[in-house]
């Protein structure tokens, strides 16, 4: 069957199944099994009303569950075990293996450089593009422009990006932009700017920036626009200038939303892949957590080091769950 | 400070968080304010901004021009001198024509170049002097030979002896051309049935993969999301902390697992693995999205249909549905991006041996690796990848802003 009607089918059973299992289970609550009639009609309604938030939850909960939280659990248990060995249990020989890995170390360093670099960074210029835009007239344009590369995907990114990057040879027109700026500044020899060492790492950070300014941008527009004015006219009354107000006044009061928009970019940060699996693979000691697990799970075929190293992300992502998790316990209560 | 003031009190009210949000994306009602106290300061603005909008779109502007070059306009020049003429040295061309006899002289006209278009800043005969004339020039060679070339191409040849039967001399020309673009990599990548690097396969499988990926989700969230907001029932602070904690969980962490599962239970890697993977790995942020939404929603107009003796399943799919159809589309929009710009899912949980089920992002990574230096071809295929979210983003940005602004854990 062609793809294209398998999908169409699919939505169509897919939505179909959804809303007659939601249909149906509820028409069987209401008539069959607790039926709002007959002597016990009061108990009935409340027993189906007990009953039917359950109903209305259940599939959410079991693809919640099966999806996302049996994983976690699977991958721990994985990562304590030997495929070559038949399953066995091999304590944390894995995590000791990957621990003796410099790959591993290089993948960690690296990912400690973008999660310093990359959420500073983009909350940095997404602030000042906040500002910037807030009060000029085409600033809306200004806005979409700069929030556009949201869309686009890291892949796609990385081609863009791969192409400002671009080395020809020492005498040719240079066409990547970067080497042609870096000519006409007097530099001699073209650059193959993501092969070197270390400084590589902060040309891949780039993309990830470029796109992430956007979303900062927009979120904290938003709460900029929602500073009560008066505490800014109050400023400017005493005497405040633009930076004054800028620093001291509008920042501070937004500061829960930077610190929100400064955890999403950390969370997108950690799990980076597409960019360093299209732009070098990890070559040229660029190599990050995600891509060295993608490396480890279907290239080496080591399920169990690949699953120690996902552990390790999850592992970094555990506070900032802990974190939201006790915020929203604290805002239901 | 009086105009901003003026506009200020229209409102009595403080402003909701939906009109913030609207308001995101039109200018500020007055040009008054801190930044127009200095007109200098004003300057330094709108040009920080400009400058900011040029370094963001600079890159893409790059990739989009060059999906519509030649591949040897690419390699030689950059892009950004291609709006600009070009100059270009070309291969030496072979003088050939007709012979005719004026008087004397034996002649041959005609035009170096095929098609008219480039002009002729500097000629030569001799590889070793390739500028050694300007156009209209005449150049003496041996045995009495004469080359005259003008701007256009046209050339004028002369010898005392009849050439018939020996070769004629080559002129270098180094020539200006106006910009030109093509559709041609467009043609070879999306419209070429020869071509196995095409586009077009990938771009349906995306297609496939995107809209089943983006609308079961919804469905099944909402559902749950209106037992999370108005129905009671114990542990329901405990399942929204859930669902909160299941937002930032790295989906790294449920590959193996899954493709286990998947392999285990028959469905193996396909379609309706990848649906299966993206439906559950969106559903914690339409949960949560959906449930902020409807938790907003006034309480009278739920509360007035119960007492009318409205079922749940009717207050929902005749009251709450309609009403939340801004998170609906804001929810639609980021599972839509998300799910078309995936490489990682796809890779692990649909693109098989056979390579028949690729997706556009895969196919552009294995572009890079096989066609790193063919950029006519990389940017369109890269180009036909962008557009589709483009357009999407830029018809829909409002709903996108809403559901980033709702979907940030505060």
């Amino acid at each position: 069957m062609h793809p294209a009607i398998l999908g169409l089918a699919t939505i169509v059973v897919g939505v179909g199944t959804c809303l007659a299992y939601f249909y149906f289970s509820n028409i069987v609550l209401d008539r069959f099994i607790f039926p709002a009639k007959g002597p016990n009609a009061g108990r009935n309604i409340n027993r189906a009303n007990v009953v039917r938030p359950w109903l209305f939850l259940f599939p959410a909960l079991f693809a919640l569950t099966l999806y996302l939280a049996y994983p976690v659990v699977e991958t721990l248990r994985l990562s304590l075990l030997d495929r070559d060995q038949g399953n066995a249990f091999v304590g944390l020989a894995n995590y000791q293996q990957m621990f003796a890995d410099p790959k591993f170390w290089e993948a960690m360093r690296n990912n400690v450089l973008w999660l310093i670099v990359v959420p500073a960074t983009s909350t940095a210029f997404g602030l000042i593009v906040a500002q910037l835009t807030d009060r000029i007239r085409w600033g809306s344009i200004a806005k979409s422009l700069i929030f556009m590369p949201m869309a686009i995907s890291f892949v796609g990114a990385s081609v863009i990006w791969k192409l400002v990057y671009d080395a020809r040879p020492a005498g040719t027109d240079q066409i990547g932009v970067l080497n042609a700026i870096y000519i006409w500044f007097g530099g001699t020899e073209p650059v193959t700017w993501l092969t070197v060492p270390f400084w590589n790492n902060f040309f891949l950070m780039v993309v990830l920036i470029w796109i992430q300014t956007g979303f900062a941008m927009v979120i904290l527009s938003a709460a900029l626009r929602g500073i009560p004015e008066d505490t800014v006219e109050a400023a400017i009354i005493d005497g405040a200038g633009p930076f004054q107000i800028f620093f001291k006044i509008k920042v501070p009061q937004i500061m829960t939303t930077i610190v929100v928009v400064w955890t999403t970019i950390t969370i997108a940060t950690l799990k980076v892949f597409d960019i360093v699996f299209a732009m070098t693979n990890g070559q040229w000691e660029t190599q990050v957590l995600a891509n060295y697990m993608f490396d480890k799970l279907f290239r080496a075929n080591d399920w169990g080091v690949g699953s120690a190293s996902a552990i390790i992300i999850m592992l970094m992502v555990t506070p900032i769950l802990v974190w939201n998790v006790y915020n929203v316990r604290k805002e239901t209560k | 400070m009086a105009d901003s003031n003026a506009n200020r009190d229209d409102g009595a009210f403080p402003k909701a968080a939906r009109q913030v949000i609207r308001g995101i994306f039109q200018s500020a009602p007055s040009g008054g304010g801190i930044a127009g106290q200095k007109s200098g300061l004003t300057w330094a603005v709108h040009l920080s901004v400009l400058f900011l909008v040029f370094l963001w779109l600079f890159p893409t502007v790059g990739l989009f021009v060059s999906s519509f070059r030649t591949g040897d306009q690419i390699a030689s020049s950059g892009w950004w001198s291609s709006l600009s003429t070009q100059e270009l040295q070309n291969p030496a061309i072979r003088l050939s024509g007709d012979e005719v006899q004026q008087g004397d002289l034996f002649v041959i006209e005609g035009n170096i170049f095929e098609e008219p278009g480039p002009s002729i800043l500097s000629w030569g005969t001799s590889s070793r002097a390739i500028d050694a004339f300007g156009p209209g020039d005449t150049s003496e060679l041996t045995r009495d030979r004469t080359v005259t070339l003008e701007a256009d191409g046209s050339f004028r040849f002369t010898a005392l002896e009849s050439q018939e039967g020996s070769r004629l001399p080559r002129v270098f020309t180094t020539t200006e051309s106006p910009p030109e673009f093509t559709f041609e990599n467009y043609n070879l990548m999306l419209f070429d049935e020869n071509n196995s690097e095409g586009m077009a396969r990938a771009f349906f499988n995306t297609l496939t993969v995107t809209i089943p990926a983006t609308i079961i989700p919804i469905l099944v969230a909402a559902f749950a999301a209106y037992a999370l907001a108005w129905m009671e029932f114990p542990g329901r602070a405990l399942l929204v902390a859930f669902v909160v904690g299941l937002l930032v969980v790295p989906l790294q962490l449920a590959l193996i697992p899954l493709l286990k599962l998947h392999l285990g239970i028959g469905i193996g890697k396909g379609y309706l693995g990848v649906w299966l993977a993206h439906t559950g790995f969106g559903l914690p942020l339409a949960i949560y999205l959906l449930r902020n939404y409807m938790v907003g929603l006034p309480r009278d107009i739920i509360e007035n249909a119960r007492v009318d003796g409205a079922t749940e399943f009717q207050i929902f799919t005749k009251i709450i549905l309609p009403l939340s159809f801004p998170a609906l589309a804001s929810f639609a929009i980021l599972q839509f991006l998300w799910t078309w710009n995936d490489l990682l899912v796809a890779r692990v949980f649909l693109i098989d041996a056979s390579g028949q089920t690729t997706v556009m992002t895969n196919q552009i990574v294995e572009l890079l690796g096989t066609r790193g230096g063919n950029w006519e071809i990389l940017a369109t295929a890269a180009f036909i990848s962008i557009i589709v979210p483009l357009c999407v983003f830029f018809a829909m940005q409002r709903y996108l802003v809403r559901g980033l602004l709702a979907g940030s854990v505060k």
